[in-house]
């Protein structure tokens, strides 16, 4: 960092570098696409829309996370730009943690809960 | 004769005094706001997964099936949503400066909070009536944690707003106020973003199950 930076950082109240702003236009697209984005998941669900259950559960957690980026972008104001870039990299890091903890918890308790089924249910799966 | 001593070369310690400049009150306030918000954010990875493993275990209890009653979650998820939008308005009209309008964001920002909290409790209350308390099977005991954390941290918001509406009224929008207000926006809306996940993972593939 050099001194130019600091002046430059203490006259802008408003901090460029820091968390970024919206603005009305941002606000009301974001909003629009959370409604589109939650209302499509609940008829799919309510309605019975689609035949099978698998692909109505992965249609709609693909739509959560449409929502989730929605959110970042739109609500949260993410961009690789705010904080010098911080913001994202711990947003990057907790996401790496996030689907270790998700995926490690489910895979290993699946196939705790398949290896520890009752005795008669495993001969009888012979 | 006099011998001029270089510390350097007769091996004495140098120090050098690395002035820490000066910063402006709060210039980190918003990234370490952020860093708070990503490690709540593995407290609830933790509950999603524990209520991953457990979901399924109905121990011959009610299942989401008999209990969920998807409009009312619905109805729930939009008052989330519209409390998004609103305290996106009230930090709209924060930066122009507008403070009655800021104000009245946040009341209105705070009913629909408030009416979010009071479905909820609505839905929790009859659900317990019905037997299906945290105590009856695992499934119920994640469920009630993961919700009733996520109902939590809303109530903690709406203190937080209350105290906020008191500062700015007492204060006016001085830049404290206005950190603190966007700490409470990053707040609010990741709490929405939750949400997504609370209502997409718990009620809709609970009904589809």
């Amino acid at each position: 960092m050099n001194t130019d930076t600091h002046a430059a950082h203490a006259d802008d109240h408003h901090h460029d570098e820091g968390h970024a702003h919206g603005s009305l236009s941002t606000y009301m697209l974001g909003f629009v696409l959370s409604v589109v984005l939650t209302a499509i998941p609940f008829w799919l669900v309510m309605s019975g829309a689609l035949p099978s259950k698998q692909v109505t559960a992965l249609v709609i957690m693909a739509f959560a996370v449409v929502q989730i980026v929605v959110h970042m972008i739109y609500f949260l104001h993410m961009n690789t730009r705010s904080e010098n870039g911080w913001s994202m990299m711990a947003l990057i890091f907790t996401i790496v943690m996030v689907v270790i903890a998700l995926s490690g918890s489910l895979w290993v308790m699946n196939h705790l809960n398949s290896n520890m089924m009752p005795i008669h249910q495993m001969t009888g799966m012979k | 004769m006099t011998v001029t001593v270089n510390p350097a070369q007769t091996g004495a310690p140098v120090f050098y005094v690395v002035d820490e400049h000066p910063h402006p009150e709060g210039w980190s306030t918003s990234l370490g706001f952020w860093i708070y918000l990503m490690s709540d954010c593995l407290i609830f990875a933790i509950l999603f997964a524990t209520f991953g493993v457990l979901g399924g275990s109905y121990a011959a209890g009610p299942a989401p099936k008999d209990l969920f009653d998807l409009p009312l979650v619905a109805l729930n998820t939009s008052m989330l949503l519209l409390s998004s939008i609103t305290y996106g308005f009230a930090m709209l009209t924060m930066q122009q400066n507008r403070i009655g309008q800021t104000q009245m964001w946040l009341a209105i920002t705070g009913l629909f909070g408030a009416a979010f909290i009071g479905i909820e409790l609505t839905e929790f209350a009859h659900m317990i009536h019905e037997g299906a308390a945290p105590q009856r099977s695992a499934f119920l005991s994640a469920f009630f944690t993961l919700v009733g954390t996520h109902g939590l941290h809303v109530t903690c918001g709406l203190i937080w707003l209350v105290t906020l509406m008191v500062q700015v009224f007492k204060f006016g929008l001085i830049e404290a106020n206005r950190r603190r207000l966007m700490c409470l926006s990053m707040f609010w809306h990741f709490l929405d973003v939750v949400w997504i996940g609370v209502f997409t993972f718990v009620y809709l593939l609970g009904v589809l199950r």
